[in-house]
């Protein structure tokens, strides 16, 4: 099936936040802070604007406790009496015109008396920079598994080695925004976002409103890429807190400007790797340190370190795991989700390192994998038993085959002994992505779903996860359509108002296919219990079945409903860190052909190779998209896109000078899917969105190590990073 | 305000702007043509490409007063049956750069003559997209372009 508002969204028919028809509201702004970390001295409005044209917002005016809901309820609404990073909002102002109240926002000086602000999160914390516990650790965690360090002691080799990954913009194209306003004494709250009902919940605790005075609609979004996850509840709660006050619509919209400087980011991480070896190559002992930068407030960094820590290890058999992990506070805009939530930092890292020491034991790099990849009943770093029947000795193989990765090891050899200022290589990355959250969190997140039978006898899905362009209101259809034997026309998905549809949970985590798809089908199934069907009505059956009801009930609503039940056989103690972190994992190869050019260091992918196992395929043009997609978001990542900070913000906050990748910066990305059919996901589907961002930064770094003969330990690998490598390197060939 | 008017789709408009307005606001919030998106703001993300007198412009970086009594073509003056390629080649997901992407593509693909000088990726390289990674986008012009797009490949 081709996507369900493919025509809509070509021809410019879809309405986004800012495309909404809405009468006589107010433009909404953000004052922010100026400094990294102090005490707010004075606020100074200039005397020549007519403020009492404004409608202006301090904390003061928040009805409720001024924090907004998350893990922790430690962040501000709007900063009261301190500031903890630069570009924390301070006050909010409205006015029908925009140039207007940019100008005032321009207009409003918010002096602050600053403190030492702790703004690197590798350094240990002085003590007048300590602002969180006894020492700026938000959070720690730790994985053990066997005894490392007695495998560390007996092991034969030892090789060890720091890695680090920078921080990296969504860059979705429709930058953040919300409406809100009252309708009949309801706000009601419209906008870009991924997780609905975290909005909702944001909403009621910092304006002390029941559920029933609040309603939020998700409006076609974006992209999301995790940047809609937790932060438009800011956005939201701003929109709100102005429209309650101004007593019109309010209307908030970042331009890209302020959405780069003031949202979140991908967690910068350090990462270090000491690893016992066979001389051969089999791993004894693996001893893995994360650190990510947290910045100024908890928000889900102890979940992207949890996912961090969980993946550190990589796809690979060994018996003796440490993997400590400490997420730190730093006086940094806060760090957020990104597709992939710490995945991709540690995966870089460990298959980096593999590089690393296929390099030291003087050992080829596919067979060092082919040694120590997962075999079926080996278990993980959390001890969690590998046992799905994947072959992830052929997902390599069929990654090696497509890419040529021998032919093309035997021509850059030719290539580079004959050209004077280019270098080829080739490079390999295995890992693997957890689908869904992890351990325990499905269980808590309870998540529901419906599906209506309609008077005229087709269905309704009623689910809060949404559409954000990797294809659910397509999945969900062509899942709905195949489970009652319907034509995907007579199957509508709900718009995600948390007036109407019930909470299936957050957009996020490669969770929505695999495990709210299931809640679509196992809805379907109860539909059809209700009307006293078996499971093996289907079409027009099903169809009379609901007319008939509705018939017999005039006016009384015909549901379906399904609730998150744990797969059989999957424990997971959150305290140990011990057992089955995720119900499934995808697992992948991706090989990576690069040319550096010499005289620049600039390095160009020249072909991209991305073979994935993730159970069944569902729709084939979406899954490609997805993959492509991603890959290209982690070549820029591995490349081109680098955040310059000045304290703890981000100076180039502009397409012009960060820069993402193009069509012509990137080639042609092959795509090819093994399938083994998860019994527990939707249609044997297992997660997707986010295991192709995990990839392309190690695949491509290992290919511009072996072009190039340089290190590279960090990403983004930009030319200017890697003309300074060779140029400290008097070995390496330089034009 | 200068009141100015100029052909928009094929008919006549007269709007009052200031010297300052951008034409891509002139159309969204005073004509409510909200195909054109804004990605970037300073022409760098070609989501809001309109055609000037027959030529792709960055909307955010025009002002109006300067499309007096000149052509301007948007997003909603292009026929949907055409787009056909664009939906079937995976070529649209989250839809934000979409219009300012098929605008650009169906420019190109009237003119032919470019694809003798430069890969379809070197024309396309004006618009950013994050969700498609682009092969999609590549092969629906590719497609829409028919023989001319399978002479030159891709680049």
């Amino acid at each position: 099936m081709r996507r369900l508002e493919a025509l809509a969204k070509l021809t410019g028919r879809e309405q986004y936040v800012d495309d909404l028809p809405l009468d006589g509201f107010l433009w909404g702004m953000t004052v922010r802070s100026p400094a990294p970390r102090g005490r707010i001295t004075a606020i100074r409005f200039a005397p020549d604007v007519d403020w009492s044209q404004f409608v202006v917002v301090d904390h003061q005016d928040i009805p409720g406790p001024n924090v907004v809901a998350l893990i922790e309820q430690d962040q501000p609404v709007l900063a009261a009496s301190w500031v903890r990073h630069v570009h924390e909002p301070v006050l909010l102002l409205a006015h029908p015109s925009r140039d207007a109240v940019r100008r005032a926002a321009r207009a409003i000086e918010v002096v602050v008396a600053p403190d030492p602000p702790a703004l690197d999160f590798r350094a240990a914390p002085r003590p007048e920079q300590i602002q969180y516990g006894s020492d700026n650790v938000l959070k720690r965690l730790k994985i053990e598994k066997g005894e490392v360090e007695r495998a560390l002691a007996r092991a034969p080799v030892i090789v060890a080695g720091t890695y680090a990954t920078g921080a990296q913009e969504h860059v979705y194209l429709e930058t953040q925004g919300m409406i809100a306003y009252l309708d009949e004494g309801v706000l009601v709250v419209k906008g870009s976002m991924q997780c609905p009902y975290y909005v909702l919940t944001a909403l009621q605790h910092a304006l002390a409103r029941d559920a029933s005075h609040v309603r939020v609609l998700q409006t076609p979004t974006g992209g999301g890429f995790g940047g809609k996850e937790e932060f438009p509840s800011h956005i939201a709660l701003h929109a709100a807190l102005l429209a309650l006050k101004g007593g019109r619509p309010v209307k908030l919209i970042y331009d890209r400007g302020e959405d780069m400087a003031a949202t979140t980011k991908r967690h910068p991480a350090l990462i270090r790797h000491r690893t016992g070896l066979t001389r051969d190559g089999r791993l004894l002992a693996q001893d893995i340190e994360v650190v990510i930068d947290g910045g100024a407030y908890v928000t889900l960094s102890p979940v992207v370190l949890s996912r961090a820590i969980i993946h550190a290890a990589g796809p690979y058999a060994c018996d003796h795991v440490r993997i400590t992990g400490r997420a730190m506070f730093t006086n940094a805009v806060p760090f957020g989700a990104f597709r992939g939530f710490g995945a991709p930092q540690t995966q870089f890292a460990g298959e980096r390192h593999m590089d690393v020491i296929a390099r030291t034991l003087g050992i080829d790099a596919v067979e060092l994998r082919r040694t120590n990849l997962l075999r079926d009943g080996q278990t993980t770093a959390t001890g969690q038993v590998i046992r799905d029947g994947t072959d992830r000795l052929a997902v390599l193989e069929r990654a090696l085959e497509l890419s040529g990765y021998r032919t093309k090891e035997r021509e850059h050899a030719a290539f580079n002994a004959t050209h004077q200022t280019e270098r080829r290589g080739i490079g390999l990355a295995t890992f693997y992505h957890g689908a869904g959250f992890t351990g325990g969190g499905e269980l808590t997140l309870k998540s529901q779903l419906r599906v209506a039978g309609l008077p005229d006898g087709r269905v309704e899905v009623l689910s809060a996860s949404i559409e954000m362009g990797q294809g659910t209101l397509t999945v969900f259809t062509e899942l709905a359509a195949a489970r009652l034997g319907f034509a995907a026309a007579d199957v509508t998905i709900a718009a995600a108002d948390t007036a109407r549809v019930p909470n299936s949970g957050p957009t996020v985590a490669s969770r929505t296919t695999m495990i709210v798809g299931g809640l679509v089908e196992r809805a379907c199934d109860d539909l059809r219990r209700r009307l006293g069907l078996d499971d093996s009505a289907r079409g027009a059956a099903v169809q009379q079945a609901i007319r008939r009801w509705h018939g017999e009930h005039p006016g009384a609503t015909l549901c379906g409903e399904a609730a998150y039940e744990k797969p059989p056989g999957i424990e997971w103690d959150d305290k140990t860190y011990r057992g089955d972190a995720y119900g499934a994992f995808g697992w992948a190869a991706y090989v990576a052909e690069v040319e550096v050019d010499l005289r620049t260091c600039a390095s160009r992918v020249l072909d991209f190779v991305a073979v994935q196992e993730v159970g069944k395929v569902l729709n084939p043009t979406l899954a490609r998209g997805q993959v492509q997609g991603g890959v290209v978001q982690g070549i820029g990542w591995a490349l081109m896109e680098e955040c310059k900070w000045r304290d703890g913000a981000m100076v180039n906050n502009q397409l012009t000078n960060y820069l993402i990748p193009t069509a012509d910066d990137v080639p042609p990305v092959r795509v090819a899917f093994l399938e083994n059919p998860y019994p527990h996901g939707a249609g044997g589907a297992k997660g997707l969105g986010e295991l192709p961002i995990d990839g392309p930064g190690p695949a491509i770094v290992n290919a511009v190590a072996r072009a190039t003969g340089a290190d590279p330990r960090a990403i983004p690998l930009t030319a200017e990073r890697l003309m300074e490598l060779m140029e400290r390197d008097p070995d390496l060939v330089h034009a | 305000m200068i009141p100015i008017s100029f052909t928009l789709n094929g008919s006549r408009v007269a709007v009052e702007v200031d010297a300052a307005d951008r034409l891509l606001d002139t159309l969204r919030y005073q004509l409510a043509l909200t195909g054109t998106k804004e990605g970037c703001g300073e022409g760098e993300c070609g989501a809001c490409t309109v055609y000037l007198d027959g030529l792709p412009v960055d909307a955010c970086l025009v002002p109006t007063y300067q499309v007096r009594g000149r052509r301007v073509d948007t997003i909603e003056s292009l026929d949907p049956v055409a787009l056909e390629p664009f939906e079937r080649c995976g070529a649209t997901q989250c839809g934000a750069c979409t219009p300012g992407v098929v605008m650009t593509a169906w420019w190109i693909r009237g003119h032919g003559e470019l694809l003798r000088t430069h890969t379809i990726r070197e024309l396309m390289a004006g618009n950013l997209c994050r969700c498609t990674g682009y092969d999609g986008i590549v092969d629906a012009v590719k497609d829409a372009l028919g023989d001319d797009g399978r002479e030159t490949g891709d680049g």
